[in-house]
């Protein structure tokens, strides 16, 4: 608990809490749907963030996480008439299960080795989705309408799922924090740095790879019941999109890996800019060549992302950003 | 029987085509240790740019390749100066990203350009009637041209000073700069090299199947799959692990339905990774 100690601590969380409440507080729908959106990407910064940015494995295939919860949850909600925080729950297990079996074997493998076979899981997992029966094939699934009169008509479901959205962010970076301030976070650390060493010195590195793996895995995948639930369908085309793990990736170089203000930072500025764009007369149609601009010159120039620059450029803020 | 032996030479020479793209993959990884997740988008850009010199200029497609591959080299030199140089030391995410950020950018910009509605490259070269089997014959030229620059590129890294610097760089970098060989030329050189087998076989591809700026991305896949099999970082054995990926993709439709072909490609992939990383074909 010496995280609670640190004012980076509550400013991260606060920043995160202030969006929420602002959208319960003006009941403004569009506010609630944009936060709803950017405290998703947030969710799925910050979960990829401790594998990335504290273990330095770069995952390609977050969003098969997002995608497998979502579907998972979304059948038990759909199909067997669960509620929502069982469905939401059994998403989370079933992306963690497949994250703790995947991880034994694949993180086995280091460096490039370990970013293929994550772009090799995604396609497999969503090419076996789109054949599979149970799971409505490459039509999906969709929830009857009637489904949302159980949590007192559409509109109150839609806040319902936006409450339950922000407690999962405010989860997520309580998580965040506790990771980067534990013994099994020290770990992570030194196995980023030199995986070899921390074996040497006594890091158990399979079982903390796996571990941290399970814990980037949990998150998504109850993401992804929440997102599914409120759009009322479940394609394949959307759940796994590889376009979107790498977006996440974007912005938690953009906010800056390792830390855990950064995701935040990156998740809400990428969006925000990508909403410019996508909405400019002049970009619209080059949204996506600005965006792998911007990538290109994070990567070339400002690695550490914008947190690590300025943490980097003055020592003093190290004590607020963390 | 009959089926069985169509639907195996179809796969085949596409798998020709697959091998050139992953040949491409396979150089840049072995030379640099870089993946390059701007190949698919390259091989998109080799289908357009065939396509508009076709259908803009009414050049030839098989003269068109050739345009298309001196413009993949310089392509090639562009993309490495302005975004890998500066991460060729860095760690590894670095250049996955770098190279991302520019297959993003050629996506962006190839759809504001040329949107994403389907184009086909219309010609024909008639066919070859085998017995029973039917070969397409723009299918038998581009395997033929696969096989041509694949010696060609053989005969380049085992018998010129470039190609033996190429050589030298991939075995020890530090070692190749020591020995006097300008090592940042020869990786641009190499990378150069590597776009230029993405555009060339994103130019055949052309001249059989529709495409879209977006089509390169599966193919880059498939190109993963098939370094995979043939051991990343050994370009004779990527045309190997294309012919057998290819194989697979005429075959398996056979006794399957077509969509579980993705499935068995992509988990054959993982599996490999993960029992014998250097790949089947690749040295232990």
């Amino acid at each position: 608990m010496r995280a609670l100690r640190y004012p980076g601590f509550w400013l991260t969380l606060g920043l995160v809490a202030a969006g929420g409440l602002a959208a319960f507080i003006t009941r403004s729908a569009t506010l609630r749907e944009d936060m709803f959106l950017l405290l998703m990407y947030v969710v799925l910064a910050s979960s990829l963030n401790i594998l990335l940015g504290y273990t330095g494995y770069v995952n390609f295939g977050h969003i098969v996480f997002f995608g497998l919860g979502g579907y998972v949850g979304f059948y038990f909600l759909s199909q067997q008439g669960w509620a929502l925080w069982w469905a939401a729950l059994a998403g989370g297990v079933a992306s963690a299960v497949l994250a703790l079996l995947l991880g034994l074997a694949v993180l086995r493998l280091r460096g490039a080795y370990f970013a293929l076979a994550t772009i090799g899981i995604n396609e497999a997992v969503r090419a076996f989705v789109n054949n599979f029966g149970p799971f409505g094939g490459p039509t999906g699934m969709s929830l009857n309408f009637s489904a949302y009169g159980a949590y007192g008509g559409p509109a109150s479901a839609l806040w319902l799922t936006f409450g339950a959205m922000f407690g999962l962010t405010l989860l997520v970076l309580v998580v965040s924090f506790l990771v980067k301030f534990s013994r099994f976070g020290l770990g992570l650390m030194s196995i980023r740095e030199d995986e070899d060493a921390a074996m040497v010195l006594g890091v158990r590195t399979p079982r903390t790879k796996t571990w941290a793996f399970v814990l980037s895995a949990l998150f998504p995948g109850i993401a992804g019941v929440l997102f599914f639930f409120k759009n009322g369908n479940v394609e394949p085309v959307d759940a796994f999109r590889l376009q979107m793990s790498i977006e996440i990736i974007v912005m938690v170089m953009l906010g800056g890996q390792g830390t855990v203000l950064g995701p935040v930072v990156g998740a809400a500025t990428y969006e925000r800019l990508r909403g410019y764009l996508l909405t400019s007369p002049v970009f619209k149609n080059l949204h996506l060549a600005l965006a792998g601009l911007l990538l290109l010159i994070i990567v070339l120039f400002v690695p550490a992302g914008l947190i690590g620059w300025l943490r980097g450029r003055f020592p003093r803020l190290r004590r607020v950003l963390e | 029987m009959t089926e069985l032996l169509a639907s195996l030479s179809d796969g085949l020479l596409l798998g020709f085509v697959y091998g050139l793209a992953a040949m491409g993959l396979s150089l840049i990884w072995g030379v640099m240790r870089v993946i390059n997740l701007a190949h698919g988008a390259t091989m998109a850009l080799g289908m357009f740019g065939i396509y508009v010199i076709f259908s803009q200029l009414g050049l030839h497609p098989y003269l068109a390749l050739v345009l298309v591959a001196i413009l993949g080299v310089l392509f090639g030199f562009a993309v490495y100066w302005i975004a890998v140089h500066r991460v060729i030391n860095a760690p590894y995410l670095s250049s996955l990203l770098a190279t991302f950020s520019v297959n993003m950018m050629i996506i962006g910009v190839g759809t504001a350009v040329f949107t994403t509605t389907p184009r086909t490259v219309d010609f024909a070269v008639g066919r070859l009637q085998l017995g029973a089997v039917t070969l397409l014959g723009t299918r038998l030229v581009a395997a033929l041209i696969c096989i041509l620059v694949t010696a060609g590129l053989y005969l380049f890294l085992y018998r010129t000073k470039p190609g033996k610097a190429i050589r030298a760089v991939a075995n020890n970098r530090d070692a190749a700069s020591l020995m006097g060989i300008p090592t940042a030329r020869t990786l641009a050189l190499c990378f150069g090299i590597g776009t230029m087998l993405a555009a060339l076989a994103g130019g055949l591809i052309a001249t059989f199947f529709p495409f879209t700026i977006l089509s390169g991305t599966g193919y880059q896949t498939k190109g993963f799959v098939i370094c995979v099999l043939g051991g990343l970082g050994n370009p004779t054995g990527a045309l190997v692990g294309g012919l057998i990926l290819g194989a697979m993709e005429g075959l398996i439709p056979v006794f399957l339905p077509v969509t579980w072909v993705p499935v068995i490609e992509y988990v054959l992939f993982v599996v490999i990774l993960l029992v014998r990383p250097s790949g089947l074909l690749g040295a232990r």
